[in-house]
């Protein structure tokens, strides 16, 4: 009866074969380590932002005069209001989480390298998309920060030469931030921008299962047709849209063994979200700042303002620098730098595992400098801390340039033929 | 079916033809959808002039009020506080207001009409934040100048008259709103005088 009923789905839809292609019969490196869980925490992490997103609308107010008591009805009068809310702050907190790890896997073992030059181009753009969504949703509960974290970053568009002021107004909709703005960004976080990020998910997979995974080796587990004896192959059938162009070595199907080791890290991640929903939502106001528990007053803007922690890198580099044009146009390439990796990376050799001691120490100031932004750009805009902020942008940039010169000819270690385990 | 050989060129012409009237029509479907993000004719009436009774400020005090959805400062200030203004002259960016940041009547040493009242709009030309007023505290962010604006998003610095200092994010003097004196008590911010 069930065999009949997947035969009459499968005669007309191709259910089974995608299943077999993406999952069950899908060759995975064998060797994936703690680093490779950060991509199915993004995907879980985003069914939980649709879901409690959509909840909230039920009951938000997206208006100037409404929008700041509608999210105090939910938080104190509407049945688990308050648990659907700080799902999806926290949420969006975690969202970034993962995904800053999970591009840093990407660049320890160089999964952006050839040929999975697109797939991390997808990634770029969700990762722009998801700054987008996370920047709009903020706006919404229509606080003091909400109000004067918006100000600044649409004054950014103001440093355009020529159509800059055209262009802040045309985003604000209106003289100042209002209603107006308000409302086009509530259309825009709940509808548009999670319509295109959940495109380039699929965008993002499909390149994946187009190339296949890098793994901690940075060693294709792809070898050139007959050349692997019979007895050396995984004992799995791989599908044959896999096995007829290559022979695949130590992989495993996706489906079940990947599946339940990612289950494990997910549940290891659902104890760390739950805890910070029920014990810690503000998490010390790092993930709602206490500014934004005062509605929004266009007369005043808060003592200390700073954007929420998965901004402040970038704020710090804009704040480094003591010009208008020159700041925006820094931070932002602070972030096309990022997509250009795999052309600025010029080595063959992927994994840090053997790559030379230079590249290991250039990674490494490049994380500890990415953290130091992160962190001064919480902290108010003293001078001193102008200094820290100017040095550390430097060695960010640094990464890049060292990175294009050294890569070429850089002393790596013998890279093995197989994956190690 | 025809057995006609293929006209290549036609076939291109109307490719590209069809390519050009379908693009101009993409063009204009997309003008109403771009324009409807422009400020609605609600917004753009909103910009109604505001009345500050400046009767009661005492020197050194600041009266905010909101003109266009965006704070204006009425600051009274002391006669220290114009002496301090020649201080500092080589340290500002435009000391002599030559930037359109004003209107033209007050676009001199004090950058107000009486000198003794400074109105400004109060939003930091760099990225749109709303700078303290220091009467006293500004020594702390520039040596030597006791009274001014800082502001607290990136640390752009402003002199009492809204002039702004080297070296900070901000490239501009701060904003002098058209306004003018109703009579000795009352200034109108939004016109200017005779305006109707």
């Amino acid at each position: 009866m069930a065999n009949k009923f997947v035969e009459w789905i499968d005669a007309r839809i191709p259910m089974t074969k995608t299943w077999n292609i993406h999952l069950a019969q899908y060759p995975a490196p064998k060797n994936f380590n703690f680093w490779y869980l950060f991509g199915v925490l993004a995907m879980l992490v985003l069914v939980n932002q649709i879901l409690t997103g959509v909840w909230l609308t039920m009951n938000y107010v997206p208006s100037a005069e409404g929008a700041f008591a509608s999210v105090e009805y939910i938080m104190r009068d509407v049945e688990y209001g308050w648990l659907l809310r700080y799902m999806h702050s926290t949420g969006a907190s975690a969202f970034f989480i993962v995904v800053y790890l999970h591009m840093f896997r990407g660049m320890l073992y160089g999964s952006y390298q050839k040929p999975r030059e697109l797939l991390w181009l997808f990634g770029m753009f969700i990762f722009l998309v998801l700054m987008a969504e996370a920047f709009m949703g903020y706006l919404l509960p229509w606080g003091q920060m909400s109000y004067w974290g918006a100000q600044v970053i649409i004054s950014l568009f103001g440093a355009i030469p020529v159509i800059g002021d055209d262009l802040t107004l045309w985003i604000r909709g209106d003289y100042v931030i209002s209603g107006a703005t308000l409302n086009r960004f509530f259309a825009l976080h709940v509808i548009a921008l999670p319509l295109v990020l959940v495109i380039l998910v699929f965008l993002h997979i499909i390149a994946l299962h187009e190339v296949g995974s890098n793994n901690p080796d940075g060693v294709p587990i792809k070898k050139p047709k007959g050349s692997v004896p019979d007895e050396e192959k995984p004992k799995f059938k791989f599908h044959e849209r896999f096995t007829k162009k290559y022979d695949i070595v130590d992989a495993i199907p996706f489906y079940p063994y990947y599946i339940v080791k990612d289950l494990v890290g997910i549940g290891i991640f659902l104890f760390l979200f739950c805890y910070v929903i029920f014990f810690m939502p503000e998490m010390g106001g790092f993930f709602l700042e206490p500014p934004n528990f005062e509605p929004a007053n266009p007369l005043k803007t808060p003592e200390h303002i700073a954007p929420v922690w998965y901004f402040t890198p970038f704020y710090a580099i804009l704040r480094a620098v003591p010009d208008k044009l020159f700041g925006v146009i820094l931070m932002f390439a602070s972030i096309v730098l990022l997509a250009l990796l795999p052309w600025l990376d010029r080595g063959r050799v992927r994994s840090i595992r053997y790559r030379s001691v230079l590249h290991k120490l250039n990674l490494a100031v490049f994380s500890v400098s990415f953290l130091v932004l992160g962190y001064l750009g919480t902290q108010p805009a003293t001078p001193t801390a102008t200094v820290f902020a100017q040095i550390f942008t430097f060695l960010y940039f640094a990464f890049f340039v060292l990175l294009f010169f050294y890569s070429k000819r850089e002393k790596t270690k013998p890279v093995p033929e197989r994956v190690t385990s | 079916m025809s057995n006609a050989p293929v006209d290549k060129g036609r076939r291109r012409f109307l490719t590209v033809a069809t390519g050009v009237v379908g693009g101009a029509g993409a063009v204009g479907v997309a003008v109403p959808f771009i324009a409807s993000w422009n400020p609605s004719a609600r917004a753009k009436n909103a910009g109604a002039p505001v009345e500050v009774n400046i009767a009661k400020a005492e020197p050194g005090q600041m009266i905010r009020v909101k003109w266009r959805g965006k704070p204006v400062w009425v600051v009274r200030r002391s006669t220290e506080m114009l002496d301090g203004l020649k201080t500092h002259e080589d340290r500002l960016r435009d000391p002599n207001s030559e930037e359109p940041q004003q209107p033209s009547y007050a676009a001199n040493e004090y950058r107000s009409i009486k000198k003794e009242f400074f109105v400004a709009v109060g939003i930091c030309t760099h990225l749109g934040c709303s700078p303290s007023y220091l009467p006293k505290e500004m020594e702390e962010h520039v040596e030597g100048v006791e009274s001014g604006f800082f502001c607290p998003c990136h640390g752009s610095t402003y002199d009492i008259a809204g002039r702004v200092f080297q070296g900070v994010p901000a490239p501009l003097n701060l904003v002098v709103p058209p306004h003018y004196y109703v009579d000795d008590n009352t200034i109108l911010v939004g016109e200017d005088k005779g305006q109707a």
